[in-house]
């Protein structure tokens, strides 16, 4: 998903003299040509992420739409308060672009994991959140959040689906088990898991990209008595939302994604996936543990 | 004995023989309501004064127009004397100033640019003003505006917050001789800074003028003292507590 990002900003940075990219030197080397073919809009800070958000406020003060990118605990919460401040105090917006997403880069250990980015954004207004499930949805979702005017979070992942998913966020059915049935949502690169999960299970599985804003009213229009989120973030960050939408209603909600507690534990981003119990069987046993004596 | 009719008298008696400082007073009085204001506001309030008045291309006519120079309050707690500024210069109408901080006024204890005309930015956590204004300043570059300048004021305990030093390197490295950093010196760093705040920019690519806070001609030539491709400093030194 780097690569597809770094190649639509390099030409959106060539089509509109409106966008500016402000680095803390992840990914400069991508970027050097078009650093050098825009220098004045291409700005690399160097390893000062408060600086690179403040200079994002700033760049924005002046009328530039800038696109800030590091890795998600540097980008979201080392510099959570310039965020809160520097863009959303200020009144003014940019895109705010990370790779690492949550375990991808497990072997570095916790200073380089960041699975509550989603979550502390949620503590702000106003942020569209869009966590793509392959690379080729990466450059709809950039152009899109880049052409807007307010702020948005796009939340790269080495971790992917097998095909590519189109859609503007609304909720799309993958699978239908039909009225009533349980309704598993899974959100970005989750969605493969999910589905083989569920395989012989009778579950309706619906699709998106972009856990917010939530389509709410997709999910009233689908959502039955029971309600599984499958998230690639800290498990519970959309149980607010869906609780909300679902206020009058008598439900019961699941709500997966990777685990608060500091594993201490190395390896790849599969064993951590199997660890926080999200890979194809570890979601089965969870949903059945759910589903069951009702229907499983 | 220090008392509220002694201490107005003294700002008056202060503003009178400066040409152009008698309108800001009075309209610091009212801001204050009778309220003790710690030194902070009265250490900051001459500097604005020589910048609005003199310095800043910007009137409540071209508060939004791109070729502006911005002004940048990156202390936001010396509001007072900004606010009192700003009423003078005719951004804000006087009578707001006259219910400062209550449930339906626009003046808060720090500023919020989304509800004060003129304010450039919202402060009030320290530490924020310098990033923003090295922003700006980069802004104005890369859409070729090369006319404004963007000035932003801090304090000397401000720079306490490590992200100015982030900002204070960069503008430096980036020649960034668009932007003017003022830091009123009060001697209010708990830790001070040992020989001096001007080395902490000078090393990193500025140039610098340390002056009187209180002396408008030697604020005037440190403010207009910049030149060339380099950032800016002008360190206005005032005593610690003084009151007018």
């Amino acid at each position: 998903m780097r690569e597809s990002f770094v190649d639509t900003t390099t030409t959106l940075l060539a089509e509109d003299p409106r966008t500016a990219l402000v680095l803390a030197d992840i990914s400069a080397a991508a970027f050097a040509p078009a650093a050098e073919r825009h220098p004045d809009r291409v700005l690399n800070v160097g390893i000062r992420e408060q600086l690179m958000l403040g200079v994002a406020g700033g760049l924005a003060l002046t009328g530039l739409r800038p696109i800030v990118h590091s890795y998600a605990p540097f980008l979201v919460e080392r510099a959570y308060e310039q965020i809160k401040l520097d863009l959303d105090h200020q009144g003014v917006h940019a895109v705010l672009v990370s790779v690492g997403a949550s375990y991808d880069r497990a072997a570095a250990g916790r200073t380089h994991l960041s699975p509550a980015d989603v979550a502390l954004l949620d503590t702000l207004a106003g942020w569209t959140v869009h966590a793509p499930g392959h690379p080729a949805e990466v450059p709809g979702l950039l152009r899109a959040a880049v052409a807007a005017d307010t702020s948005a979070y796009l939340r790269l992942s080495s971790a992917h689906n097998e095909r590519p998913h189109a859609g503007d966020g609304a909720l799309v059915v993958m699978r239908d088990a039909g009225a009533g049935a349980p309704l598993l949502i899974a959100v970005g690169p989750m969605l493969d898991a999910a589905l083989a999960a569920v395989a012989d299970l009778p579950v309706t599985v619906a699709y998106t990209h972009r856990p917010r804003p939530f389509d709410t009213a997709g999910l009233r229009a689908l959502a039955g008595t029971e309600v599984i989120l499958v998230e690639p973030y800290l498990a519970g960050t959309s149980v607010r939302l869906v609780s909300t939408a679902l206020a009058d209603r008598p439900h019961r909600l699941l709500a997966l994604g990777v685990g608060r507690e500091e594993l201490r534990r190395y390896g790849s981003a599969e064993d951590h996936t199997r660890w926080h119990g999200l890979d194809a069987a570890g979601l089965r046993r969870s949903l059945t543990g759910f589903l069951s004596p009702a229907r499983v | 004995m220090t008392t509220l009719a002694t201490t107005t008298a003294r700002i008056a008696e202060a503003a009178t023989p400066l040409d152009g400082r008698l309108p800001v007073a009075p309209l610091l009085e009212r801001v204050r309501a009778g309220r003790e204001f710690g030194p902070n506001v009265y250490s900051t309030v001459d500097v604005l004064w020589v910048l609005y008045d003199r310095i800043l291309r910007v009137t409540p006519a071209t508060a939004d127009h791109p070729d502006r120079d911005r002004f940048l309050l990156s202390k936001g707690h010396a509001v007072a004397g900004y606010y009192a500024v700003l009423a003078a210069k005719g951004f804000v109408p006087p009578d707001w100033l006259d219910d400062q901080g209550g449930p339906e006024s626009r003046l808060g204890d720090h500023p919020d640019r989304t509800l004060v005309p003129g304010v450039e930015i919202g402060s009030g956590s320290l530490g924020h003003g310098l990033g923003l204004a090295v922003g700006s300043a980069l802004g104005l570059r890369a859409q070729g505006l090369l006319e404004p300048r963007v000035y932003v004021l801090l304090g000397d305990a401000e720079l306490d917050e490590g992200s100015n030093h982030e900002a204070i390197a960069y503008a430096g490295t980036a020649g960034l001789g668009n932007l003017t950093a003022i830091v009123v010196d009060n001697s209010s760093a708990t830790h001070g800074w040992p020989g001096g705040v001007a080395n902490r920019f000078t090393v990193n690519g500025w140039t610098a003028a340390t002056v009187d806070g209180r002396d408008h001609a030697a604020l005037h030539t440190a403010l207009t003292g910049h030149h060339g491709h380099r950032p800016h400093l002008v360190v206005a030194v005032v005593e610690s507590g003084e009151q007018p």
